[in-house]
């Protein structure tokens, strides 16, 4: 059976999820996966709520529409939390993922979630802050899904990283970057 | 087979690569969203010198056909791209562009029309050009948005077509999304594609010719008008054979239609572009669970392959044809009155079933495909059938 694999992003516009969104489509395509990548598209202000989506697969991607059930949910900005119902749709055993200081058995509480769901929290503002120098917290957002999912590898994401940011960057950033992943991917808790 | 690379990239974004390979010496386009990456990264390409093209910025949709037109006649390749009100604000040049013969290839990221104003997908726009004479594909995916540009600028300037085509792909849904995408490599499409060898190309002034002149009461306007019929029929087989011929450096089979699960289906939607994704994917699940359902999707509007969508619904027992435009007044929407029209002549009468969808980008959710499979399994089992028009998904109140 086709292995199909779908996240949600829930961000706020300038924050980088369309970014991530695209940087793990490619991290799958690396490993000779389908994929699949769009933002759900609106006005675009600086800050307003958005969405966007990814889907993984093993073999041909045919559905060309949003995720309303997804396996996996990543907000890139708590303060979502009390304005959009991150949480809609998401499977049974699936896996939400919050950029937050708030340790994850309370966000679990405040979002209502069955137990099945897994609920993680990571400080990714703080760590970006620390080690790209701004909060620009996609980037470490994906060290802590792939500590917890299989989706992708992380070689291949970092790989990827470097490349990407090469075009523009030095080596600083891109250690930057790097360290910025390995940090979610050690201190992302899950309840 | 050719060589090629596999990307990670958007819909918009190789239909440009496609239109570089393609080598056109004119391009004159004005930008409209979802249409907007596809101008902008060609005209990088043309910055970059990474392409020969004389780009023409202009201030207007009717002012870039109008150029198109020009540049068509003097002898140019010419290509550009459009959406929505753009290519409605085209529509007096769209007839202009095939009444003259003008082998021009566009893109266009179907939107819909306002009002009110919005900037997503439906098929408003295009339908609205859909007896302008021009050749017209619809793409699912970007790979084939990619695919059918390349073989558009074949079967645009084949001596026994020399129309205008139109490769469309559905707003944002294809235009922006990041899809597996296999693109051939430069020499393969330039070889495919070839050298336009313009017949009376207006810059020879060799051979003064003439072109798009007055043709009025008792001039030879009416024979025009059969020549252009005539060329349109002559696509039918041309863009086969251009497809054939594609198919054996892409490795991608083509047809006019492209069908799945119809060799026993009992049940079968037909459908335009991306959502064609979505009913197979349901398909899919149902046939798991033994139901015969089926898919064709139309990859060829204009000329419409009656014969072939007729052939591919023969012995099924109800169809549902998927409509992502209005005909206001009409039974249904554009592709529900050209398949009934196809079924006329079938032996068995096949009730047909009209749905209007995703006007204005709404939403395709798979519960809306799995609702119409639904409909067809009642009315296959002789249960009534809905009304003869469904607003597919649509609130009763906004």
């Amino acid at each position: 059976m086709p292995q199909l694999t779908e996240i949600r992003w829930h961000a706020r516009a300038g924050q980088g999820a369309v970014t991530a969104a695209k940087v793990v489509a490619e991290t799958a395509l690396a490993a000779d996966k389908y994929m699949q990548a769009m933002p759900e598209y609106g006005p675009e202000r600086m800050g307003a709520p958005i969405k966007a989506f990814t889907r993984i697969s093993t073999d041909p991607i045919e559905i060309h529409c949003n995720i309303e059930y997804p396996d996996i949910v990543i907000v890139l900005d708590d303060s979502l939390l009390d304005i959009v119902d991150i949480a809609e749709g998401v499977h049974d055993g699936g896996v939400i993922l919050v950029n937050t200081c708030t340790p994850p058995d309370q966000v679990k509480t405040r979002l209502g979630v069955n137990d099945s769901v897994r609920v993680a929290s990571v400080d990714a503002s703080g760590i970006a802050l620390d080690t790209i120098k701004r909060d620009i917290p996609n980037t470490p957002m994906v060290g802590a899904l792939i500590k917890l999912t299989s989706v992708i590898d992380m070689d291949v994401f970092k790989g990827l990283l470097a490349k990407n940011l090469s075009k523009k960057f030095g080596q600083e950033m891109i250690d930057a970057n790097w360290a910025s992943v390995d940090r979610a991917f050690a201190e992302v808790t899950v309840a | 087979m050719a060589e090629h690379k596999t990307l990670a990239t958007t819909g918009n974004s190789v239909v440009a690569e496609a239109m570089r390979q393609c080598k056109p010496n004119v391009m004159a386009a004005y930008p409209i969203t979802p249409q907007t990456t596809i101008v902008e990264e060609f005209a990088g390409f043309v910055a970059k010198g990474r392409t020969d093209c004389e780009y023409v910025t202009v201030e207007s949709e009717h002012s870039a056909m109008s150029a198109c037109v020009g540049a068509s006649a003097a002898g140019a390749r010419v290509m550009t791209a459009t959406s929505s009100q753009g290519l409605a604000l085209m529509w007096e040049e769209l007839h202009i562009a095939a009444g003259m013969r003008l082998p021009i290839v566009m893109a266009n990221a179907n939107r819909a029309l306002s009002a009110p104003i919005n900037i997503h997908c439906d098929h408003s726009d295009i339908m609205g050009a859909r007896d302008t004479g021009w050749v017209t594909f619809f793409a699912e995916t970007a790979q084939e948005a990619y695919d059918n540009t390349i073989m558009a600028v074949r079967i645009a300037e084949h001596p026994d077509v020399m129309l205008p085509v139109m490769s469309t792909l559905d707003g944002f849904i294809t235009t922006h999304s990041i899809d597996r995408v296999d693109v051939l490599d430069d020499a393969s499409v330039s070889g495919f594609v070839g050298e336009y060898r313009p017949k009376n190309p207006l810059l020879n002034t060799e051979a003064p010719a003439l072109h798009g002149s007055f043709a009025g009461l008792g001039g030879p306007f009416f024979e025009f008008k059969r020549q252009q019929r005539e060329a349109m029929e002559s696509a039918r087989t041309v863009i086969k054979q251009v497809g054939d011929e594609y198919a054996q450096i892409s490795g991608r089979p083509f047809d006019v239609i492209d069908t799945w699960g119809m060799d026993d289906a009992e049940t079968a939607i037909v459908v335009l572009g991306s959502t064609a994704g979505n009913a197979r994917h349901v398909a899919r699940e149902l046939r798991a669970q033994g139901e015969k359902v089926g898919v064709v999707k139309v990859r060829v509007w204009r000329p419409f392959p009656y014969a072939e969508l007729a052939a591919a619904l023969k012995g099924v027992k109800a169809v549902a044809v998927l409509d992502r435009a209005e005909s206001f007044g009409a039974e249904g929407g554009p592709l529900f009155l050209e398949t009934r029209s196809a079924l006329y002549d079938a032996e068995a009468r096949v009730p047909v079933v009209g749905y209007i969808y995703g006007l204005g980008g709404a939403d395709v959710r798979l519960e809306l495909i799995e609702r119409v499979y639904q409909d067809l399994s009642d009315i296959a089992a002789g249960g009534v059938a809905p009304g003869s028009l469904v607003y597919l998904g649509a609130r009763e109140e906004a």
